[in-house]
């Protein structure tokens, strides 16, 4: 994927997640909202209110754009750290929602 | 549960200071912050980061070291990743719970210490909820935290933190395309006289000019005095557009990452319901304190940049005090030793805050931030627009609270933190009444979303015991 980040530190452990079903490799213990940027991924989720694409916004966990799924669990990407085997979804928001 | 003398939330300069401190004139501390390390948001990582980022990062980055190894050197306990949600005053003290990774826990204090520093302003302008849009402190923490740096980025707004930033993405080998400033010359004339009120703050104020000696070496390209800035792109951020000396202007990128200075993070200090006041230069509340950082409640210190922008600079020496206070009300400490040692760090802070006059007058906020069009919107959580914010003011609504019953502004997620103010600002407008008197929102506990998982985790309260 083409990421509009470049990562400075790129010779790290990758450890396996999956996004949305599809597998990736990503730092061991990364911030993961760092981590998907710079992976290539540029939206993270629909709002409920209109569906529009958002991605982080502040990166300290006050704004609450990042948010994702782990396993089924909303959580902020900004403030979660990469571990194998992660579980995650991007929320699709209204247009998407199910009934 | 158990009691400790003190609790500080926030492991910024300000925090890791007071606590430090307080726990070396012998109380029992805990420290909670939501980060995985000590820092706050200027040495966030600076443990961890290796020498090529501090290489890139500077030397005042560098500085924040020695603050955390005095902390972790210190008897205070430090939690990691503990995000504060809920804070109850109880008959003698506090009662504090918090979110790691491992759970939910409680802590009882004694005394508190609010230190949650900063938050950026929020910069409502069309466009601003795309993709690729951040703040230029989360392009910042992304480089001091995790290394990563915006590849084809504008930087836009105003503050000499944008500077800073541009110098860093430019040691890193990722200078921005561009620095678009919405002050103006008039604006720099404008802060001229103030200069002399803040020789007080020399130290810090040639840094400033040492900054812009360096960004000049980089040769970025500076655009000053810009209004109607607005991000344009479909689905995503795909560049910025501008107007200067009458002519509009496009620059294409990636990124675009805004900043209008930073606010007082209140969140806490809202909830637990202390004074605040409205800071006409800063244009944003701060909550009341006396000279040692006492709140009008007792027993809670605001302290660092939630009691009022000033700087990291500042926030050490308004930790020192806060910790000497705290010591002397806990018996640790007697009043002449306590006024002994007051002195030096008070006139540090005092020289730190006599530079604020300067950088309000020639950094001031946008006034397409402080008055939006009528389709920008301003609440990001819920999508509602400056022009709607306006129609509730026609029909009545005087004051933020009243708002969200008109339409759930704030009222999502971020509890009004990137809206507040904004809200504020065009109801005080509206009704052409004071800022003081317009207020903000009410805040109510829990300060972050918690999951019905973790509240089942909580054991119930000792007042049940
Ligand atoms: C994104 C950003 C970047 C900045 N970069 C710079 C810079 O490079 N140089 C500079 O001079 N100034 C910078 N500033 C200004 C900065 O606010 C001050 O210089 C300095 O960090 C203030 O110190 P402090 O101790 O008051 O607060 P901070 O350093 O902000 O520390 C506050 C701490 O409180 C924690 N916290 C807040 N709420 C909670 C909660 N509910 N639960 C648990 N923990 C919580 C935060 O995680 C944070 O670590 C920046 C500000 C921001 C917002
Ligand atoms: S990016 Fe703002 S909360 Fe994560």
């Amino acid at each position: 994927m083409n990421s509009a980040f470049r990562d400075l530190t790129p010779a790290q452990q990758l450890v396996p997640v999956t996004l949305d079903g599809d597998e990736l490799m990503l730092p061991d213990g990364a911030n993961l909202a760092a981590a998907l940027l710079a992976y290539g991924v540029g939206v993270f989720r629909g709002t409920p209110v209109s569906g529009a694409p958002r991605a982080p916004y502040c990166m300290m966990g006050a704004c609450f754009d990042c948010l994702i799924e782990l396993h089924g669990v909303t959580r902020q990407a900004c403030m979660t750290q990469v571990q194998a085997g992660l579980v995650i979804t991007k929320p699709k928001g209204r247009d998407h929602a199910d009934g | 549960m158990q009691m400790v003398d003190l609790a500080v939330i926030g492991a910024g300069p300000a925090g890791m200071t007071a606590a430090t401190m307080a726990a070396g004139a012998g109380l029992s501390v805990v420290v909670l912050d939501e980060q995985p390390a000590p820092g706050g948001q200027i040495y966030r990582a600076v443990a961890s980061g290796g020498t090529a980022r501090a290489d890139i990062l500077g030397k005042d980055y560098v500085e924040g070291a020695v603050l955390v190894q005095g902390l972790l050197a210190s008897t205070a306990r430090h939690e990691r990743g503990a995000v504060v949600w809920d804070i109850a005053p109880l008959d003698e003290g506090f009662e504090i719970t918090f979110s790691q990774e491992s759970g939910p826990s409680r802590v009882a204090a004694r005394r508190l210490v609010l230190a949650t520093g900063a938050l950026e302003r929020p910069i409502p302008v069309p466009g601003w909820t795309l993709p690729g849009v951040m703040t230029a402190g989360a392009g910042q923490i992304l480089l001091k935290a995790s290394g990563v740096v915006a590849g084809s980025a504008v930087l836009a707004g105003s503050g000499p933190l944008l500077y800073l930033l541009a110098i860093q993405m430019s040691r890193a080998g990722a200078p921005p395309l561009a620095i678009v400033e919405t002050q103006s010359w008039r604006d720099q004339l404008r802060a001229t006289p103030r200069v002399l009120g803040a020789l007080r703050g020399w130290r810090t104020l040639f840094k400033g000019f040492g900054l812009l000696a360096e960004l000049r070496g980089h040769a970025i390209r500076r655009i000053t005095g810009a209004r109607n800035l607005a991000i344009i792109g479909t689905g995503r951020a795909e560049g910025l557009q501008f107007t200067t000396k009458g002519r509009t202007q496009q620059i294409s990128c990636d990124t675009v990452l805004l900043h209008q200075g930073v606010v007082p993070n209140t969140q806490a200090s809202r909830a637990l319901g202390l004074e605040h006041d409205w800071h006409h230069g800063q244009r944003a509340f701060v909550p009341r304190t006396d000279i040692w950082g006492e709140s009008t409640h007792r027993g809670i210190f605001v302290i660092g940049d939630g009691a009022g922008i000033a700087g990291a600079k500042a926030a050490v020496p308004a930790g020192e005090l806060a910790a000497l206070q705290i010591a002397h009300q806990a018996g640790a400490l007697d009043k002449a030793t306590r006024d002994k040692k007051a002195g030096a760090p008070r006139k540090r802070l005092e020289a730190e805050r006599s530079l604020r006059p300067f950088l309000e007058a020639a950094y001031p906020v946008a006034a397409q931030v402080l008055a939006p069009a009528d389709t920008t919107m301003v609440c990001r959580c819920e999508e509602v627009t400056a022009g709607e914010v306006r129609k509730w003011a026609a029909l009545g609504c005087k004051g933020p609270n009243q708002t969200k019953a008109f339409g759930r502004v704030g009222m999502g997620p971020c509890q009004g933190r990137y809206c507040g103010l904004t809200v504020t600002e065009i109801l005080a407008r509206s009704h052409d009444m004071p800022h003081s008197a317009v207020g903000s929102y009410r805040i109510r506990m829990p300060l972050k979303p918690v999951t019905l998982g973790e509240l089942a985790l909580l054991e119930p309260t000792d007042a049940a015991e």
